[in-house]
């Protein structure tokens, strides 16, 4: 676990980047910080590392102030990803996942069989391995980048930005992988980004900060579209948060019907479409199992009928729902009336932080 | 190019303390020994200053004053405080003349790594030390050569200035030509120096083939 208490970095010009920082990140978990430029994230980020050091507060690494370590001893045992994966242009692909393993003494040759199931850990095309780094694509040197902060395997990895100065489609794909590596190795990670869709789809909690270094808000994802603490949330939350909450809620529970007879199907049970006397209309498809509520909402907003179709892993149909058993789920998933469903309201500006 | 064939053809200069090969040797005596002094001297400094970022200003300095001083009058005036018979008198001003290049490619060599990069370096957990040698180093190191290359071509070309104060070196060939009107002799000594910096050139080449990583010279 790594705990910042009363962190404060004040530069000598008189700057505070962060301020009164106290929160705890949990062990094997993603804990993402995210707010606006100038918010002191990154500089939060940067000083569980010692690139920056606090000027008063302390930072603890399961119980240890992480002061009282040297920091480039600390820093080998911390994985660290940055924003232009900052890989070394002289070295090979092999050699740059292979860099904290050399520094840590190991053999050269353990290293690199180290370096090589990461590539592949990573998703990435072994043959990749004696590349240089301006030979692979951006997305490609992310992958390494990450390769390389996880190769000593070490319990905490800090991201920076990581993703963002790649095109969407391939952000997309490697914040899943990201998600999918995480289910796996169970790791420490503390994520910064400005972007907050990728706070909420990556993060197990989400620390929401405003410019001048304070916590606004911290939180899961659902409990922050649900609940955002003030206006600033709200705001840095943006529209649509009650549809996207819906991403955070199975349509496991959605209550099917048997598939009516105006649902054409082919001999294997697929749907077709919906029947009408103009031939078969348009149909939006969910699968109970693994998707959310709000991907079967989005399927009966497809249909042309508004009835959403459930379908099996091999895409056959398994019955129906229309809006008013989503609806019904909605319902039991509704805001608590405490607070935070006023859109628009800003009277409620008062909680400067969330309790912790 | 009857004065060509008339310097080149000539059996006498083949041989002898005053043949090509003696002058061609202590042409590259000299040379060699202000390359590498000034080397010596500029590489790590460079390294140093564009590491630590501190005494940027001396580079500066160091460079305008350098190249201003004209390399005969430093010699004249190395001469008359030394005096003749030393090797000294020739490798002060060529040392002078090479460093600048050296120290100002190196270090800007250095300081142009770039920022992320170095970042990466030290979040990795490399060591200062590790980052200047394991990380700057090699990414600077086309500048690094470059400047390196510059140096040794102009001191090969101006190591021609030590026979104005009787020393060797091919320079003899053009100063004692010029007095005794022999103009065979002054075209060449003159295309000896021309074809030892051409040397030098395609030397400086192989080395950053074999020097540099191919990731750092595809970048530039």
């Amino acid at each position: 676990m790594i705990t910042f208490e009363d962190v404060t970095k004040r530069y000598r010009d008189g700057t505070v980047a962060v301020a009164d920082l106290s929160l705890e990140v949990p062990t094997g978990a993603i804990t993402v910080f995210v707010g606006p430029s100038g918010c002191g994230k990154t500089t939060s980020l940067r000083m569980i590392n010692r690139m920056i050091d606090a000027t008063s507060g302390r930072i603890t690494l399961d119980g240890q102030d992480v002061r009282e370590i040297d920091p480039p001893t600390l820093r080998r045992g911390i994985g660290y990803v940055i924003q232009q994966a900052g890989l070394f242009p002289h070295r090979k692909i092999v050699d740059n996942v292979a860099t904290v393993p050399y520094l840590l003494g190991w053999s050269k040759r353990k290293a690199r069989a180290r370096a090589m199931d990461l590539l592949e850990l990573v998703g990435l095309d072994p043959g990749l391995a004696g590349r240089y780094p301006f030979q692979l694509s951006g997305g490609q040197q992310q992958r390494v980048g990450v390769a390389r902060a996880l190769a000593a395997d070490p319990p905490v990895l800090l991201m920076d930005e990581p993703f963002s100065a790649v095109d969407p489609i391939v952000r997309a794909s490697l914040q899943d992988e990201l998600l999918r590596l995480q289910s796996e190795l169970r790791k420490t990670i503390v994520f910064v980004t400005h972007d907050i869709d990728e706070a909420v789809k990556l993060g197990d909690t989400v620390a929401v900060m405003r410019v001048g270094g304070r916590l606004a808000q911290m939180a899961g994802p659902a409990t922050l579209l649900t609940e955002p603490a003030d206006d600033f949330v709200r705001e840095f939350l943006g529209r649509d948060r009650g549809i996207r909450r819906l991403s955070f809620i199975s349509a496991k529970e959605v209550r099917l019907r048997p598939a009516p007879s105006d649902l054409a199907t082919d001999e294997d049970g697929r749907p077709l479409g919906w029947r009408t006397a103009n031939g078969l209309a348009a149909y939006g498809t969910f699968t109970p199992e693994t998707d959310s509520l709000r991907a079967a909402l989005d399927a009966a907003l497809l249909s042309a009928n508004g009835t959403a179709v459930a379908v099996d892993e091999e895409g056959r149909v398994r019955g129906v729902a229309g809006r008013d058993a989503i609806d019904e789920l909605l319902a039991e998933y509704a805001p608590p009336a405490s607070g935070g469903s006023g859109e628009g309201s800003s009277g409620d500006g008062s909680s400067e932080e969330a309790p912790a | 190019m009857n004065w060509l064939a008339g310097f080149f053809g000539d059996p006498a200069h083949w041989s002898g303390p005053d043949g090509i090969p003696v002058r061609l040797l202590e042409h590259l005596e000299f040379s060699a020994g202000a390359f590498l002094v000034a080397a010596l001297i500029a590489v790590p400094l460079g390294l140093l200053i564009g590491h630590t970022g501190r005494g940027a200003l001396l580079v500066v300095v160091a460079a305008n004053a350098a190249r201003a001083l004209p390399t005969l009058g430093l010699l004249v005036l190395v001469v008359l405080l030394a005096g003749v018979g030393t090797v000294l008198p020739v490798l002060i001003p060529l040392i002078v003349l090479a460093v600048p290049p050296i120290l100002v490619n190196t270090y800007e060599g250095v300081r142009g790594v770039d920022a992320d990069l170095r970042d990466a370096a030290y979040g990795m957990g490399l060591r200062g030390r590790q980052v200047l040698f394991q990380t700057l180093t090699p990414v600077a190191l086309p500048l690094i050569l470059l400047g390196l290359r510059l140096a040794a071509i102009q001191v090969v070309s101006t190591a021609t200035v030590a026979a104005f104060v009787g020393l060797g070196g091919l320079g003899r060939f053009i100063i004692d030509g010029l007095a005794t009107k022999t103009y065979a002799d002054v075209v060449g000594g003159a295309v000896l120096v021309a074809a030892l910096a051409l040397a030098v050139q395609l030397g400086f080449v192989l080395l950053d083939r074999v020097a540099v990583s191919p990731g750092v010279r595809q970048v530039r």
